[in-house]
């Protein structure tokens, strides 16, 4: 297991770096100017100084290594020297936006707590009402109640997310006016009336989310699920004498958590990248709207870090899901 | 046992496998309501206009904002273009990006697949490649490449051709890893079974063994994955719009009319949910017939 574990991580690190080069390159063939904005009055040489200013008149593998150098080596420096307010970092370049000529990681620090907080809540909240309904619905496999379930997961994962934000903006925000429909990043929770702001905001995104979320997960717990009620052993111990409460609760579920777990840490990373269309439909100003701003904006060093970070996460939590799958399912051997 | 003996002696020619599955098929409700949804969402886009001529693009600012009404059965637009003509020529646009996308992506998929499952050199290289890409952040991707390459191939294409094929080929490039992981699992199964053997052994050469014996036998799986494609591809494509990184103002698809209308959703929802409704409708009946689809295929399950 450990081998295994290892061997996976040492996979994941030229992964990692043969993606950062693939996004690297793909940006550096696009023909976007990052000076496209700057007005034509300016003179070609005070163009040519300004591209020099952005660092961009070295070769294409000089500006990818001092990528790697800044994104690996100096801004976990700067994290530490936030930290523990050392100085390692002093005079060490940062990564820099082009836009608005600030640190990227603290653009995006400002922004994380944002989207983990509407698309984690989503997530939970999602996780939380997939696995009852997938649990009962293959328990009645074929009752009413499973084929409704069936029927709104099939809804949920075929509505496009902006449609049902879209819908939701007109019902709730609109029509009824129980919710506004923009989220303020601004709002500061403080009291028990602004908590209740906060959750008035943060429901129609959640909502949209977590169904989408919901009808996934559902889906695969049901399955999972039906997999193993159809075993001897749920037999067996049905013929011991033991409840049915016990019988489905304990010795089924906990063997069908095996891969709903594991899709469930697979989909961490796609809600992130899924979260893009919900945040830019409630604007939420999270990671995924920055970055959609960004691209607007041949904004080249931020873009490269936010889609890199969605590829670290991407690539951790396939590792974090096979592992898993490795400790919870004892039929598995890495050898 | 005597009821499969006398069904079998009744039966005089032998049954196409396709009817088979075609029974199997019929016997999933839901399916055969995505099938009547979707060709009849097919029949609007492609008769609709025949019958509905109105021009998508025609502007009539005296018209602009109506609701339904004879002379505009859905209501018009903000500059007065009609809007059941714009969703008739929306559809056409985003199920063909739906099903060129899935045609490529499958394609590529089942291309890759074959050739890791087949040729056990190539096997390593191929896979891996397939997981590099199973790990790239795909949306990020795909906005940036439909950002950055729009402008050069609206150029040397013109810009609804060129934004066309630049679609296509970003969402074939970046759907086509899950077809084929189905199809080199189904491939190496197949390898080891005794008519893939014994086609060996009177020397057929690996060309002619893929396109004879292998392919037909993986027809099943790479169908599910493009039924499902086709629904993905067209959730994307409008997702795209949708962020306004999609086709040009003027050439309506189905994300196109909901981004256009959103600005506007206060005053005229009906806009917003036309079609909003539309894409949902095309997708749930996709994904359904798709289900259905994996049923019927799957031989475990058909005869039961």
């Amino acid at each position: 297991m450990f081998t295994f574990a290892l061997r996976r991580f040492l996979i994941a690190i030229p992964t990692l770096l043969i993606i950062s080069l693939v996004i690297f390159l793909l940006l550096e063939a696009a023909p976007g100017d990052p000076l496209g904005e700057v007005p034509l009055t300016v003179p070609p040489e005070v163009k040519e100084k300004m591209r020099a200013a952005l660092g961009l008149d070295s070769a294409w593998f000089v500006r990818y290594f001092l990528w790697l150098k800044q994104f690996f080596w100096v801004e976990p420096l700067n994290l530490v020297d936030y930290l523990f307010n050392t100085q390692y970092a002093e005079g060490m370049q940062r990564v820099i936006s082009f836009q608005s000529r600030q640190p990227v990681m603290q653009i995006i620090a400002q922004r994380v707590p944002q989207t983990l907080t509407v698309v984690g809540l989503s997530y939970l909240i999602g996780v939380s009402i997939a696995l009852p309904i997938g649990i009962y619905s293959a328990y009645r496999q074929y009752s009413w109640f499973d084929q409704l379930g069936t029927f709104i997961s099939m809804v949920g994962f075929s509505v496009p997310t902006f449609f049902t934000g879209v819908v939701l903006i007109i019902i709730f925000g609109v029509k009824l006016q129980w919710f506004p429909s923009i989220y303020d990043t601004m709002h500061r929770v403080t009291d028990w009336q602004s908590f209740l702001v906060q959750v008035r905001q943060m429901a129609m995104p959640v909502m949209v989310l977590s169904l989408y979320n919901a009808a996934q997960i559902s889906r695969f717990m049901r399955s999972s699920m039906l997999d193993n009620l159809n075993q001897d052993y749920v037999r067996t111990a049905r013929a011991k004498g033991l409840t049915e409460k016990v019988v489905v609760l304990v010795h089924v579920l906990r063997n069908s958590l095996i891969p709903v777990v594991t899709v469930i840490a697979l989909g961490v990373p796609t809600i992130f990248g899924g979260a893009i269309i919900t945040e830019q439909v409630f604007k939420v100003n999270g990671l995924g709207q920055q970055l959609i701003t960004s691209i607007h904006s041949n904004d080249m060093p931020m873009v490269m870090t936010l889609t890199f970070i969605f590829a670290i996460l991407i690539v951790t939590f396939n590792l974090i899901a096979d592992l898993l799958y490795g400790i919870l399912d004892p039929r598995i051997r890495y050898d | 046992m005597t009821d499969a003996i006398s069904i079998a002696a009744k039966r005089s020619a032998p049954r196409n496998q396709w009817w088979d599955v075609w029974d199997q098929f019929k016997t999933h409700k839901g399916a055969l309501v995505g099938l009547a949804v979707f060709f009849s969402i097919l029949a609007l886009i492609i008769i609709g206009p025949w019958i509905w001529t109105q021009d998508p693009g025609f502007v009539n600012l005296r018209a602009r904002n109506q609701g339904f009404s004879a002379a505009h059965p859905l209501g018009t637009d903000q500059l007065g273009r009609d809007m059941l003509a714009r969703i008739m020529a929306g559809g056409k646009v985003s199920i063909s990006v739906g099903l060129t996308a899935m045609l490529l992506s499958i394609t590529l998929g089942t291309l890759i697949g074959v050739l890791a499952g087949y040729f056990k050199r190539l096997e390593n290289l191929l896979m891996r490649g397939t997981d590099l890409f199973l790990a790239l952040p795909l949306l990020p991707l795909l906005l940036l490449m439909v950002t950055l390459f729009r402008d050069p191939l609206s150029r040397s294409f013109g810009p609804e051709t060129g934004i066309f094929i630049l679609i296509v080929t970003a969402i074939g490039a970046t759907s086509w890893m899950q077809s084929a992981r189905i199809v080199r699992g189904s491939v190496l199964a197949l390898k080891e079974a005794e008519f893939v053997l014994a086609a060996r052994s009177i020397g057929t050469p690996p060309r002619r063994m893929i396109t004879r014996h292998i392919l037909p036998n993986v027809m099943s799986p790479i169908m599910v994955s493009a039924t499902l494609g086709i629904a993905s591809a067209i959730i994307t494509e409008s997702a795209l719009s949708f962020l306004g990184l999609g086709f040009p103002p003027d050439f309506p698809t189905w994300g196109r009319l909901l981004f256009d209308a959103v600005d506007a959703m206060q005053l005229y929802p009906a806009r917003v949910i036309l079609p909003g409704v539309m894409i949902s409708l095309t997708v749930l009946s996709v994904n359904y017939i798709g289900d259905g689809l994996r049923d019927a295929l799957d031989p475990r399950i058909r005869g039961r």
